[in-house]
């Protein structure tokens, strides 16, 4: 596997003196191509500082970052946003969607800027949103729908323009069980295809969607689980419950 | 196996095969298969303590049938085994041990045995969600459901234990 994200020796700190918080504290981790790795913490340990690392939208204080083999911890706002538009997408606990314009264009829009004709963004629009299953809902304004159709808007629109990573953060904190199923469930299909995830929670559930694990406390990994790694043989209902 | 066929009896007399059948419709989606020569000693138990009787039913040119059916006495003690809560599952596990005579006893870190338990489950809640995908029938997917909630309980546990751990060590003791 090759590396698509490398942090070496990252750092953010916020503050100064009495008021120093160390948000991230010195953090290696690499994400392979096409892997799907969770980070896992209480609230407060820094995982959504460094999920807005890899993506630019903070910037390090120390240390490097590389995208496809790429320095890019150096890089101006705009170029980050150049490379957000095209290589990288985001799914925010809180969806983010724009509210005066309606789901299909909501995709579009970000659609143009990475570089389709308008036309190609809206056919590439409604290619998501009907296989995520909101295509009925493309004209309506976001503000019209359910928390898991938004969350659902929301992630067609980090996968407009095919980018090699998607960095969630807590996708499904403001979900109900059966909308934070059908989210998760959704990721799970776009990692299967290929698609390189990052995935940000404070739950050991929706941790676990993963393959691989990394638990962070107070602006550190303390832990790498390998969620895949087959110790016997496959968990049959038949384990979970008292036989005859 | 046993209250399991006075239930089953409680409906209607049957034969050996008819339970197991019953048997694998009710709880086919949690058991693996029944075996036929279990559910006939188990039956073979019952009628020595007087909890079911059998009678021989003739069949057309095929050897006899045995029908056993519930005595008084097996409905009472169904009555009373179904009326019985179930006791609360108390945290009595291995780990728990471990845990304790590692604080004390010093023969391993705490703390890295809190992590190697978190990890191992972590990988079952993994298996877990595995699973929900594919379990059919409402009793399977009661049945994981009912596994990650414990399993979300287990990993908060460990996270009291690691926090009780550190605060004792900041409190400079171990009592």
């Amino acid at each position: 596997m090759t590396a698509l994200v490398r942090a070496t020796g990252l750092q953010r700190y916020f503050g100064a003196q009495e008021s120093l918080v160390r948000a991230v504290d010195g953090i290696d981790l690499t994400v392979d191509e096409g892997e799907f790795v969770s980070v896992m913490g209480p609230s407060g340990c820094g995982k959504s500082t460094l999920l807005y690392l890899l993506g630019g939208l903070v910037r390090p204080t120390a240390g490097q970052i590389s995208l496809g083999g790429r320095r890019v911890e150096r890089l101006s706002r705009a170029a980050w946003a150049r490379l957000r538009r095209r290589r990288i997408g985001f799914v925010f606990q809180s969806f983010n969607l724009v509210d005066n314009l309606t789901v299909v264009e909501n995709l579009q829009l970000p659609g143009m800027l990475g570089g389709r004709s308008g036309r190609a963004a809206r056919r590439r629009a409604m290619a998501l949103l009907e296989d995520l299953g909101v295509a009925d809902k493309a004209r309506v304004v976001p503000g019209s729908l359910s928390g898991g159709q938004r969350q659902r808007v929301a992630v067609a629109r980090a996968l407009i323009n095919e980018p090699e990573l998607l960095l969630a953060d807590e996708p499904t904190g403001s979900l109900d069980s059966v909308a934070a199923n059908e989210v998760l469930g959704l990721l799970k299909r776009y990692h299967r295809a290929g698609q390189a995830v990052v995935l940000v929670t404070h739950d050991p559930q929706i941790a676990t969607t993963a393959d691989r694990l990394v638990t962070m406390r107070d602006g550190r990994v303390v832990d790498h689980t390998l969620l895949t790694a087959r110790t016997g043989p496959n968990l049959r209902v038949h384990d979970l419950v008292e036989g005859p | 196996m046993r209250e399991e066929l006075l239930g089953l009896l409680a409906k209607e007399p049957a034969h050996g095969y008819e339970l197991k059948q019953a048997l694998e419709a009710d709880f086919g989606d949690l058991w693996p298969t029944v075996n036929i020569g279990q559910i006939y000693s188990a039956l073979a138990r019952l009628e020595t303590t007087g909890l079911v009787r059998s009678a021989a039913v003739t069949q057309d040119g095929r050897p006899d049938k045995k029908v056993f059916e519930l005595t008084a006495a097996g409905r009472d003690e169904l009555q009373r085994w179904v009326d019985d809560v179930v006791p609360v599952a108390r945290v009595r596990d291995r780990f728990f041990v471990k845990l304790v005579l590692a604080a004390r006893a010093k023969v391993a870190d705490p703390v890295a045995l809190i992590d190697r338990q978190r990890r191992a489950y972590l990988r079952r809640l993994r298996q877990l969600n595995d699973l929900a995908e594919d379990a059919r029938g409402m009793a399977a997917r009661l049945a994981v459901q009912g596994a990650v909630l414990h399993l979300q309980a287990d990993l908060k546990w460990l996270e009291q234990c690691e926090q009780a751990l550190s605060e004792g060590a900041a409190e400079g003791g171990d009592r």
